[in-house]
C-alpha cells in the first residue's frame, strides 16, 4: 500500500496533538512510554483521540501497547486500518 | 414539585449541613460582642454529623477572616468544608456551596435563628430544607440526618472532600508535565487483603465504579464474604493517600489461584483515582506478582457500554486473544458474554509516581 500524502498528512495530525498536550515537540521516532511523556492516562487519551479524528476503530489486539509507542507507530496503525476500510481502491 | 405518589417515601438524607455562626452555632454576635461561646452540645452535634459522612459547611454574615479565626480559637474549623462568609445573600452561599461539592440542592440543609435567612434561602432554593437553631438539640435524631449504614469512608468523607479541593487546586497552579505533578502529589497505595470493616466500601466500589469495572458484575456483601474466607480466593482492596489526605479504598481485585494461572475475576478502581494512573499501577503490581509466581494471568473482561477504559487498561498492559493451555484448567465464567484475557506475565520495576506498600500472594 503506498499513501505517503495520507501517512504524512496522518503523522502531522498525531504530532500536532501529541506536542500541544505534553507541552514539547516531539520527534516521530521517540518512545513516548520510556521517555516519561505519556502517562498510561494519557495514553487513553490518545486510543479515543485516534479514532475519532480519524473515523476508526481500534478492538482487540490492536490496542497493544505498541501501536502508540511513538508517534510514526501511531501513524502506521492509523494508516493500516484506514487502507483496511478502503481496501476497495488499493 | 410532584405530588401524591411518593407520600410515604423517606426524605432524603442530607449530604450537606450549612451553619449559620451567630446565635446558631455559637451563643453572642461576632461583630457585637467580640467574644462569644460554643456550647457542649453544638460541639458534639458537629462531631457526631461528621462521623455519620454528612458535610458541613458555614454561611454566615461576617467579617471573613475574624469568623474563620474564631471558628479555629473554637477548635472546629477543621470539619467545615468550603465555608461562605461575607455579606451576601445567603442563597448564594448556599447555591454556591451545592454546586462546588456536585451535590443537589435536596440534599442540602441549612440552620439558622433568623426567621428571615432562612425565608430568603427557602424562597430562592426551596428544595433545601431549613431548621431553626431551636432545632438543633433534636438534630441528630431525625431520619435525614441518620444515614442508614455508616461504611468506613463516609467517617472520613470530609477529610476526603477537604484533600481534593486542596488537590484541584494544586494541580491548577500546577503547569508542568503531568507526570511531575504526579510525583509532587507523593502518592503512597497500599494494597492488602480485604478486612471485615473495609467490606461495605468494598461492596459500594462494585457498584458504582461503572466506568472502571471489568466485568459490571455486582458482588454483595455475602458473595465476598464468601470469597474472603475460600482461601484459593484473593479479595484484595487497594487504598490510596498522597499528601493532602487519604482517598481511601479506590480498588478491588478478585482473585482465583490456580496452580498454573491465576484468574482475575474482577477489578474495578474508583473513577476518582483514574487520572492519577492507579488502575495501571494495580495491574503492574498483579503482572509482577505473578511473574514470581510463575504463573499465567487470565483476566475476565465483559464489554459494558461504559467500560472501555478497562478494556483498553488490559490491552495495554500486554492482555491479549491468544490461546493458551491454562485457559483450560479454568471454571466457566459466571457470565456466558465474559472474555478471557491472557498474558504471560513479565517482571515489572515499580511506578516511578507511587510509591507501593502491596501484600505478598506467594504461597496460601
Ligand atoms: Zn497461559
Amino acid at each position: 500500500m503506498d499513501q505517503p500524502i495520507a501517512a504524512e498528512g496522518i503523522e502531522r495530525a498525531i504530532t500536532a496533538f501529541v506536542s500541544e498536550r505534553v507541552k514539547a515537540e516531539v520527534p516521530v521516532g521517540q518512545d513516548l512510554f520510556d521517555s516519561g511523556l505519556v502517562s498510561s492516562m494519557f495514553a487513553m487519551e490518545l486510543v479515543v483521540h485516534l479514532e475519532q479524528e480519524f473515523s476508526v476503530q481500534i478492538l482487540g489486539d490492536d490496542l497493544k501497547r505498541d501501536n502508540f509507542r511513538s508517534i510514526g507507530a501511531m501513524t502506521a496503525l492509523v494508516g493500516r486500518l484506514l487502507g483496511a476500510g478502503q481496501s476497495a481502491d488499493a | 414539585m410532584t405530588q401524591g405518589s411518593t407520600v410515604t417515601q423517606q426524605p432524603p438524607i442530607v449530604k450537606c449541613l450549612v451553619w449559620d455562626l451567630d446565635n446558631t452555632l455559637w451563643q453572642g454576635t461576632l461583630l457585637e460582642d467580640g467574644r462569644v461561646t460554643l456550647p457542649g452540645p453544638v460541639r458534639e452535634l458537629i462531631a457526631e454529623l461528621d462521623s455519620r459522612g454528612i458535610l458541613q459547611s458555614v454561611a454566615s454574615k461576617n467579617d471573613h477572616d475574624q469568623a474563620w479565626n474564631q471558628l479555629q480559637a473554637l477548635g472546629v474549623a477543621e470539619y467545615f468544608v468550603l465555608p461562605r462568609i461575607g455579606w451576601g445573600p445567603k442563597s448564594d452561599a448556599v447555591r454556591e456551596i451545592a454546586a462546588e461539592l456536585n451535590f443537589a440542592l435536596g440534599t442540602i440543609a441549612f440552620v439558622d435563628d433568623q426567621p428571615a435567612e432562612r425565608a430568603e434561602v427557602q424562597f430562592h432554593l426551596p428544595e433545601v430544607r431549613c431548621y431553626p437553631a431551636e432545632e438543633l438539640s433534636g438534630l441528630a435524631a431525625l431520619p435525614e440526618f441518620s444515614p442508614p449504614t455508616v461504611t468506613v469512608d463516609a467517617r472520613r468523607r470530609r477529610q476526603m472532600y477537604q484533600a481534593g479541593f486542596q488537590r484541584k487546586a494544586a494541580e491548577e497552579e500546577f503547569t508542568g508535565p503531568s507526570e511531575d505533578f504526579l510525583r509532587s502529589l507523593e502518592l503512597v497505595m497500599d494494597i492488602g487483603r480485604a478486612t471485615e470493616e473495609q467490606l461495605s466500601r468494598v461492596e459500594e466500589l462494585t457498584l458504582r465504579t461503572s466506568q472502571m469495572n471489568a466485568t459490571g458484575v455486582h458482588y454483595s456483601l455475602a458473595d465476598l464474604r464468601t470469597l474472603l474466607a475460600d482461601p484459593r480466593h484473593e479479595v484484595l482492596v487497594t487504598v490510596l493517600t498522597d499528601r493532602f489526605g487519604p482517598h481511601g479504598a479506590v480498588g478491588l481485585q478478585l482473585l482465583e489461584k490456580h496452580p498454573r494461572v491465576w484468574n482475575l475475576k474482577l477489578l474495578a478502581t474508583s473513577c476518582r483515582v483514574v487520572s492519577f494512573g492507579a488502575g495501571s499501577v494495580i495491574l503492574n503490581w498483579l503482572v509482577d506478582e505473578a511473574s514470581r509466581a510463575g504463573v499465567h494471568l487470565v483476566a475476565d473482561f465483559r464489554r459494558t457500554e461504559r467500560n472501555r477504559m478497562m478494556d483498553i487498561a488490559y490491552r495495554f498492559a500486554g492482555f491479549t486473544d491468544e490461546a493458551c493451555d491454562c485457559r483450560a484448567g479454568l471454571p466457566a465464567p459466571a457470565h456466558e458474554d465474559i472474555q478471557r484475557l491472557h498474558l504471560i506475565p513479565e517482571p515489572h520495576a515499580p511506578s516511578p509516581t507511587v510509591k507501593l506498600n502491596a501484600v505478598s500472594l506467594q504461597g496460601g
